[in-house]
């Protein structure tokens, strides 16, 4: 019974039922993507293509879209599972429930974070993005996504409960990605400046590390409130 | 919410739990399975309060409310094997409970194809399976056919004689044997 009761199995059960439904339906993954793509090419477009004005923007534009479009998907995370059922017998289950919840925001992540880091670099040539700033871009994005997803678990799992809760799990939620952007486009400045911005990435890792080893937690316990 | 609600469950019993529509049934149910916490009182298992030994409570408990917990983007069999695996139960089986439930043929079906009844046979599969002693059990019955009804009914007496323990609300009448049963009755109060 300890055997079949380890961590490792629950969370791989729970990953791969979640990557299997994402993957039957797929406007999950595609929906967020499009807009990401959408929001960061009207830029441009209202702002004009003037390129030393693109540049300076590029930064910003690229994450506060990427915040938008996680924040769009955030509600499939754990209203789903709410509305049919599935999240009862999860609480139910002999698992610890934090396992449970990083595996569900291990799988958003690769569902709505993930792809992000791809077309990412693609906007950034739209959007004339300093040459220096590339890979600054790409390491923020990658530490800072996660902190998306998981800073936004404990908004969904507290407002999972709500018929209407979109509006309020931006309220909630968008104050809390604050700090990541700002360090984010912080450190992609530094980089277009050829500055050091290893302070800004440590600061972005520093909060990820924070967020992976505490949210899960926050998020067992909203969704415990939630159910209730 | 409740008054006065005191009661104690051992194995081999089966109780139904009884009341006109709104009365907390489903509510009482909540409480018992740990989803709720009750304003008041406490739930004990084995003279533990659940919340203190939750990993060994929660093996040893089947909980179906009125969502049947199934996911429309899987087939009725990852569906179930996903139930069995959750609950620390070999998946292998799946297959195999399917056929109990006259889901054979339809293993490989999406779950967003098949009808409410079939969803809960889904969700009911798992107690041909489990090893928990405690079946908490809410409206087990809806959408399920009469056929169904009276297999459900016998599994839950062969449940009971193995040391077992059920506990359902319905409002149809049990053909079990009433020796079998014990019945609480929830009530309104007016003052």
């Amino acid at each position: 019974m300890t055997n079949s009761l380890s961590y490792r199995r629950a969370f791989y059960l729970v990953l791969k039922r979640d990557l299997t439904i994402a993957l039957r339906h797929r406007d999950d993954i595609i929906n967020p993507l499009v807009f990401f793509i959408i929001v960061v090419s009207l830029f441009p477009l209202g702002i004009g293509p003037e390129q030393s004005t693109l540049t300076r923007i590029a930064p910003g534009i690229i994450w506060v879209a990427a915040l938008l479009a996680t924040l769009l998907s955030l509600d499939r995370l754990f209203k789903s599972d709410h509305n049919d059922g599935s999240l009862e017998q999860m609480l139910l289950s002999p698992h610890p429930i934090f396992i449970l919840v990083l595996a569900k925001i291990f799988a958003h992540w690769l569902i709505t974070g993930l792809p992000l880091l791809f077309v990412a670099p693609i906007l950034a040539v739209l959007l004339h993005l300093d040459p220096n700033s590339y890979f600054a871009l790409m390491i923020t994005l990658l530490l800072g996504t996660p902190v998306l997803s998981l800073l936004g678990a404990i908004g969904v799992a507290l407002t999972v409960g709500i018929k209407k809760g979109g509006v309020l799990l931006s309220l909630l939620v968008l104050p809390l990605y604050i700090p990541v952007l700002i360090f984010a486009t912080s450190a992609i400045d530094s980089a277009a400046l050829e500055l050091p911005y290893s302070g800004q990435l440590a600061i972005i890792a520093a909060m990820f590390f924070g967020a992976l080893t505490l949210a899960p937690f926050a998020v067992s316990a909203a969704l415990k409130v939630s159910t209730n | 919410m409740f008054e006065d609600l005191c009661f104690e469950f051992g194995p081999g019993d089966i109780v139904q739990i009884e009341g006109p529509n709104g009365v907390g049934k489903t509510s009482l149910l909540r409480i018992l399975a740990g989803l709720s916490l009750p304003y008041e009182g406490s739930v004990k298992y084995k003279q533990q309060p659940i919340a203190d030994c939750r990993e060994q409570y929660n093996q040893d408990l089947v909980y179906l409310g009125h969502l049947p917990g199934v996911k429309g983007e899987m087939t009725a069999q990852e569906n179930l094997e996903f139930n069995l695996a959750l609950q620390g139960l070999d998946p292998g089986s799946a297959q195999q409970d399917l056929s109990k439930v006259n889901l054979l043929g339809f293993e490989d079906a999406l779950a967003s194809h098949l009808s409410a009844g079939q969803h809960r046979r889904i969700a009911l599969a798992r107690l041909w399976q489990t090893r928990a002693q405690v079946w908490i059990l809410d409206e087990p019955f809806t959408a399920i056919d009469k056929d169904g009804v009276a297999k459900l009914e016998r599994l839950f007496v062969e449940h009971a004689k193995q040391g077992g323990c059920v506990i359902l609300t319905t409002h149809q009448d049990l053909s079990i044997a009433p020796a079998l049963v014990k019945k609480i009755s929830l009530t309104y109060r007016f003052f």
